[in-house]
């Protein structure tokens, strides 16, 4: 199938994110022999440093440069890539926060079908491509297939496919930023506002307890700041448990929370979605307690327990208190 | 200010334990805990907060089969005035662009100035608001955990990367999908449930709502799920077995050793 492949690079202050290359290797699994060609939307000298470093590893860069793309705005990233984009194109995204503004209403206006949140790919036939999703927070995987005769928009999750490495000779910058003058969209951004810091820096902490959904009740936390205090070490949580207001903002460990580098790691009630673990980094020793056996977190911990965390974690501090 | 809220009824993926079915044709559905989706129960607290503030009222509506009532009903509880249920065996198989499709007819019964769904569901998609949105061409933002009404105009948040908000100005009409977090949803309890189990709850079907059911469907879906699998993987976790005094003694020496206990 002759299709023309396009990904959309992200990136911040001048840097293209990791994204970049694993895009790049998506759109070589799916479509080998197509030559993808990478999109840089931006403005001022970051927009002409990513597309230095885009061309590093893509063969054909498009730039476009306009100071309303200095910030990326979905509403106005949509309609500029459905003027520049060829009938029946493909476009890889990542599945970020961008992603999801983006790529859905995007599928729509191009006629083209959606596939979000790729975790691989499993076979091309004539227009069916097929790729693997997961469900149900990552419990069960399915094989999703779609008809892509008219295109497709395909985001990507961040890790599924490993970085690519640079082609031998860099490519070339096409400027196209005259095909980006004049964008209005009736969303207008405004500005972004930091995270707050929170009473503890959870991103320093070699020994993290990191509870979620599981404990139940608000109550029942006594029980995990009673074993992080024989054990001497932090808690910090799943996005629930700030979400509930139980825990302060700056103990979520996750894509919208803190990024952690811990030594040991012991999840407590955690399911493992992937935007939980995407915020656990640096190969830490994980434990996980969990009831049920089929839990994703299971296959990111070196140890497990299938358990009740209201038997177990009054047992485990009164026995780290004793062995101490 | 005419709040419509896209809502969906799902197994619950905290209490349930999902299976795969043999053969992979579906999950194992016979035992399986049904809710609503969790993103769902924000977008109607935020949708009943906000014409608690501005006036208006909050119609909920479901698509699926005649279960759908129960959820509904359960949101209404919360306080929506109305409901609609669009029911209809034509409906089935619907990829996401077909239920955009679906809710896109329901939209237009009646002028709204806001429409809300959640951010995702259990398949994690994430895509029906901004499907919707793009066919009602109306202005759409993902993950929004801030909604502020400025006569005409939203000020809105998004949650992106690190837990930052981005905060825009968006034109009414629009769409939003509601990230959790945003608000926190009040409790429902069988008085409230009573209280509207007699309200009339219109059902629709394709033909009520103009829908051409070559158009949606399982016939017409461009994505579709070809099975259901589990992985198979590589080393998984080393599963500690015994009472619990017993995995609890090897918790600590295993925690001793790599470091665990400061
Ligand atoms: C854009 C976006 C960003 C997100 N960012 C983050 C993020 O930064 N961080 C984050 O954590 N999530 C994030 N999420 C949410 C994420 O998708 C999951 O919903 C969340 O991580 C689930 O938290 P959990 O594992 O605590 O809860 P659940 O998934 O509900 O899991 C609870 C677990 O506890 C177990 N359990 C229940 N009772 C017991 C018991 N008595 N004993 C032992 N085990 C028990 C259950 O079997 C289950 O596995 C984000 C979602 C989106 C859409």
């Amino acid at each position: 199938m002759a299709t023309q492949v396009f990904v959309l690079i992200p990136h911040a202050a001048g840097k293209a994110d990791d994204a970049a290359l694993e895009l790049l290797s998506a759109a070589r699994a799916m479509f080998p022999g197509v030559t993808p060609t990478a999109l840089v939307l931006g403005a001022g000298a970051d927009q002409t440093a990513v597309a230095q470093e885009a061309a590093a590893a893509y063969p054909e860069v498009w730039g476009f440069s306009q100071e309303v793309l200095a910030y990326p705005n979905a509403e106005l990233i949509r309609p500029l890539l459905l003027k520049i984009l060829p009938a029946g194109a493909v476009v890889l995204l990542p599945h970020s926060t961008l992603g999801i503004d983006l790529g859905p209403g995007l599928s729509v206006k191009l006629g083209a079908a959606y596939l979000p949140d790729v975790v691989g790919f499993d076979g091309i036939d004539g227009s069916l491509l097929k790729v693997v999703r997961q469900e149900f927070s990552g419990q069960v995987s399915a094989h999703v297939q779609a008809d892509i005769v008219k295109g497709a928009v395909i985001t990507v999750r961040s890790g599924a496919f490993q970085p690519a490495q640079p082609g031998p000779a860099a490519g070339t910058v096409v400027d196209k930023s005259a095909e980006a003058a004049g964008l209005t969209a009736r969303r207008r951004f405004v500005e972004v506002v930091q995270a707050e810091a929170g009473d503890v820096d959870i991103t320093r902490e070699d020994v993290l307890v990191a509870v979620g959904r599981g404990i139940g009740e608000q109550d029942n936390l006594s029980l995990v700041d009673e074993l992080a205090e024989a054990m001497g070490a932090t808690v910090c949580c799943s996005r629930p448990i700030v979400d509930a207001k139980w825990l302060d903002k700056g103990r979520q460990v996750g894509t919208s929370g803190a990024t952690v580098k811990p030594k040991v790691y012991l999840a407590l009630g955690i399911s493992g979605a992937f935007q939980h673990l995407g915020g656990l980094k640096g190969s830490p020793f994980v434990v996980a307690v969990n009831k049920n056996p089929k839990a994703p977190i299971f296959q990111a911990a070196q140890v497990g327990v299938v358990g009740d965390l209201m038997e177990l974690l009054p047992e485990l501090t009164q026995q780290i208190q004793k062995a101490r | 200010m005419e709040i419509l809220v896209c809502v969906k009824r799902v197994p619950d993926s905290a209490e349930n334990e999902i299976n795969v079915a043999a053969g992979g044709a579906d999950i194992c559905r016979e035992d399986l805990v049904y809710a609503v989706n969790e993103w769902d129960n924000y977008a109607v607290e935020e949708a009943i907060q906000i014409v608690e503030r501005e006036g208006g009222s909050v119609t909920v509506v479901a698509l699926g089969d005649a279960e759908i009532e129960e959820s509904v009903r359960r949101e209404m509880a919360m306080g929506a005035e109305q409901g609609l249920m669009l029911v209809d065996a034509g409906f089935a198989g619907s990829d996401g662009l077909g239920v955009a499709t679906i809710l896109k007819a329901a939209a237009q019964k009646k002028r709204y100035d806001l429409i809300l769904t959640g951010a995702q569901a259990e398949d994690g998609a994430a895509q029906v608001g901004g499907m919707l949105a793009a066919l009602l061409d109306h202005p759409y933002a993902s993950l929004v955990n801030k909604v502020d009404v400025n006569g005409q105009t939203l000020r809105i948040g998004r949650e992106i990367e690190g837990g930052s908000q981005e905060l825009s100005d968006i034109d009414l009409p629009c769409v939003l999908s509601i990230q959790t977090g945003i608000n926190e949803p009040r409790y429902v309890g069988l008085r409230g449930i009573r209280k509207v189990a007699s309200v009339e709850i219109p059902v629709l079907n394709g033909a009520d709502l103009g829908v051409d059911l070559a158009s949606v469907g399982k016939a017409a879906a461009k994505v579709r799920r070809v099975d259901y699998f589990v992985p198979v993987v590589s080393a998984g976790a080393e599963m500690l077995t015994g009472s619990t005094k017993e995995v609890a003694a090897q918790l600590v020496e295993l925690l001793k050793a790599k470091g665990g206990l400061n």
